[in-house]
């Protein structure tokens, strides 16, 4: 089975907080992690392949420095990684990142499934998985909590999806994507030997020639939305009342300010 | 192309721009702020600036279409096991606001079976839709991708509505990024505030970013229609509901066959949970102070005398004492509740991000140091165990329960 996974590289929001002064967004340390939706998508891919065979191919769109989490990829196990690195491709939106990663799936071509994290944590928007399952025809199963079952023969998989009151099992033909959930499983750490070979890995890097893109879909060019301004948060309202006292007067005075909310029926 | 221009002349070298920037691509050479490729064009950077040094060149494009044939604001009606989901009815709402300053008309689009339909027409009438355009087949019946992205591209691109609002559910965020893409139009996702610029009529969007540490406000290039949006449920009112509206149903066939549809559901497992976090209007959450799965207990118990729902901190679901299906915040859900009381929670970024923006917020800890004290309407220091059967008691005594 030949499995495709796209990867994010996104800041760690521990290290983002909001100066109170300012109340300005302020970056302390420059880490920069998988985005974790996307772990999970990793090693989704590889219980897979342990299953049924294969290869697992990993694909981020980013700059330079987002070698470092496709090595982390080849760590755990990933088959081949390949990094979407062209001035082009900044400041694409949902819609340009969605074609620009689907041009590159084509050109890895043949692929049977394609995983990837319910959403960024950055962007936030679970747009990316529906827009690059739109791009290629491959039909979407997006929340997947759980893969019950892949039958390579009649071309099906049948998955858990997790909704807001419950869980949906649907049945999908393959080729297919999907886009997971945390609960899907949990990620293995890299082995020692792992972690040598994707130090010493070279990792291709392909530019819009290298996957046929067109030119006016990429970037800012092809994006339809642009960001016309970026503020601060209203803080709420700074810190609120901490009761102090004996339990037997703080409980009834907290239930008495609950009350006169009026929110409670 | 869209460049970030750094004023050489103007920067003062004063080094307030480089940690405002999310991606770290702004560094100092010879005492001049540079960007980098990491840049995003996110412009976090640009007002941070106090010479106002740094500007961010637009993308220019010329308008290819005509825009003056897409009119009027769109709403899903969404509906889920023979309900209308909220959502769509606070959207309606909205889309009033939204309509009469753009002066059009308010629609909804509705699709499912012939009994879906002529129930929840009436509905969307009720709360304001003018004219509802539906789609009617039994493919349409139970809700898949295919046949609902379908169903929306069709309408789109036949009627032309300058703005669609689907509620950012599980539902809605499955296939609005469908029929963006399909049409090759914006999307803009998880949207707190909507707005139309009084000049242009065109539409703002105001959404979080970054686990809600920073807002941006984001508009659709003018050759990009329609302009369209996913808003979480709560963030806007419910309407009044007025029975007798008059409005008209314009009925669509769904040209489009079960053959065609590439996913097929097999079984619904419904939750254990009476109240679902995401429509809860009060949630009572444990953390790592309930040091365990019994823990949960005196939660669940103040949390059936309220009728709320119970939510958990990522790090009780990861150590195995409560389902995902509870877990608030940036891996989790995100809820807006009138009321969340926190327990034995320390109130890290990645939780607030999944609960900050609840009405009122009552924090328990043993920690008087603990982050969520600081967003707290409310806060109590001390041990949750004591605190929470007393307070359960209290509220039983004062609800007559």
């Amino acid at each position: 089975m030949k499995i495709v996974v796209c990867i994010k590289q996104v800041p760690d929001t521990t290290d983002v907080k909001i100066n109170p002064e300012t109340n300005t967004l302020v970056r302390e340390g420059v880490a920069s992690i998988t985005n974790p939706f996307d772990e999970y998508a990793v090693e989704e891919a590889l219980r897979i392949k342990e299953k049924l065979g294969g290869e697992v191919h990993v694909i981020s769109m980013g700059p330079p420095q987002a070698m470092e989490i496709l090595k982390n990829a080849l760590a755990v196990g990933a088959d081949k990684v390949y990094l979407d690195s062209d001035r082009a491709f900044a400041g694409a939106d949902t819609l340009a990142t969605a074609y620009t990663l689907a041009k590159t799936i084509q050109t890895i071509g043949d692929v049977d499934l394609v995983i990837c994290g319910k959403q960024a944590i950055d962007g936030d928007t679970a747009q990316v998985g529906p827009g690059v399952a739109t791009r290629l025809g491959l039909p979407q199963l997006t929340y997947v909590s759980k893969v019950k079952e892949i039958n390579l023969e009649k071309k099906k998989i049948i998955v858990e999806r997790l909704l807001e009151n419950g869980r949906e099992v649907v049945e999908s033909s393959l080729p297919a994507l999907m886009t997971v959930v945390k609960d899907i499983n949990e990620p293995r750490l890299p082995s020692l030997l792992g972690i040598k070979k994707a130090a010493k890995a070279q990792i291709p890097t392909l530019t819009a020639k290298d996957i046929g893109a067109d030119e006016n879909r990429l970037g800012l060019k092809g994006s339809p939305t642009w960001v016309m301004k970026i503020f601060s948060p209203e803080a709420r309202g700074g810190g609120g009342e901490i009761l102090k006292g004996e339990l037997t007067e703080v409980v009834p005075l907290l239930v008495k300010k609950l009350m006169d909310t009026k929110l409670i029926k | 192309m869209a460049k970030l221009l750094i004023d050489r002349d103007a920067c003062t070298g004063c080094e307030s721009c480089v940690p405002a920037c999310p991606f770290g691509a702004l560094s100092m050479k010879e005492e001049i702020a540079v960007v980098d490729e990491k840049c995003t064009f996110c412009g976090a950077c640009v007002d941070v600036c106090p010479v106002s040094a740094i500007t961010l060149e637009k993308e220019e494009k010329a308008v290819t279409i005509d825009i003056a044939a897409y009119k009027d604001v769109w709403i899903f009606i969404e509906h889920e096991s023979g309900k209308v989901s909220n959502v769509s009815f606070e959207l309606l709402g909205e889309g009033r606001k939204l309509a009469n300053v753009i002066g059009c008309k308010l629609c909804g689009i509705l699709f499912g079976d012939k009994e879906a339909v002529d129930k929840f027409a009436k509905e969307a009438i009720a709360y304001g839709a003018e004219k509802v355009y539906t789609m009617e087949s039994p493919v349409l019946k139970q809700y898949r991708t295919d046949s609902y992205a379908k169903a929306a591209v069709d309408l789109i691109r036949k009627y032309k509505p300058e703005i669609v609002l689907f509620g950012a559910t599980t539902q809605g965020r499955d296939f609005a990024g469908t029929v963006a893409t399909t049409l090759e139009a914006g999307l803009t996702a998880d949207c707190t505030g909507l707005d139309i610029d009084p000049e242009t009529k065109y539409l703002r969007q105001t959404r979080p970013a970054f686990g809600g540490n920073i807002m941006a406000t984001i508009l659709d290039y003018p050759n990009y229609r329609p302009q369209m949006s996913t808003v979480r449920p709560k963030v806007f009112a419910m309407p009044p509901r007025d029975d007798l509206r008059k409005g008209e149903v314009i009925r669509e066939t769904l040209q489009m066959v079960e053959d065609q549809i590439r996913t097929k559901v097999l079984e619904f497992i419904k939750g254990t949970e009476t109240v679902n976090l995401v429509d809860a209007e009060i949630i009572v959450s444990g953390g790592r102070g309930v040091a365990g799965p019994e823990g949960f207990k005196p939660i669940r118990e103040l949390a059936q005398v309220l009728g709320a729902a119970v939510g958990s901190s990522r790090a009780a679901v990861d150590s195995g004492w409560i389902p995902y299906e509870h877990q608030v915040g940036q891996t989790g859900r995100t809820v807006r509740p009138k009321i969340y009381i926190a327990c034995g929670i320390s109130g890290s970024i990645q939780h607030q991000a999944g609960m900050k923006t609840s009405d009122v917020i009552v924090a328990i800890n043993k920690d008087p140091e603990a982050p969520i004290f600081k967003i707290a309407t409310y806060g109590v220091v001390g041990d949750l165990f004591a605190i929470l059967p007393m307070i359960k008691e209290e509220f039983k005594k004062r609800l007559g329960r």
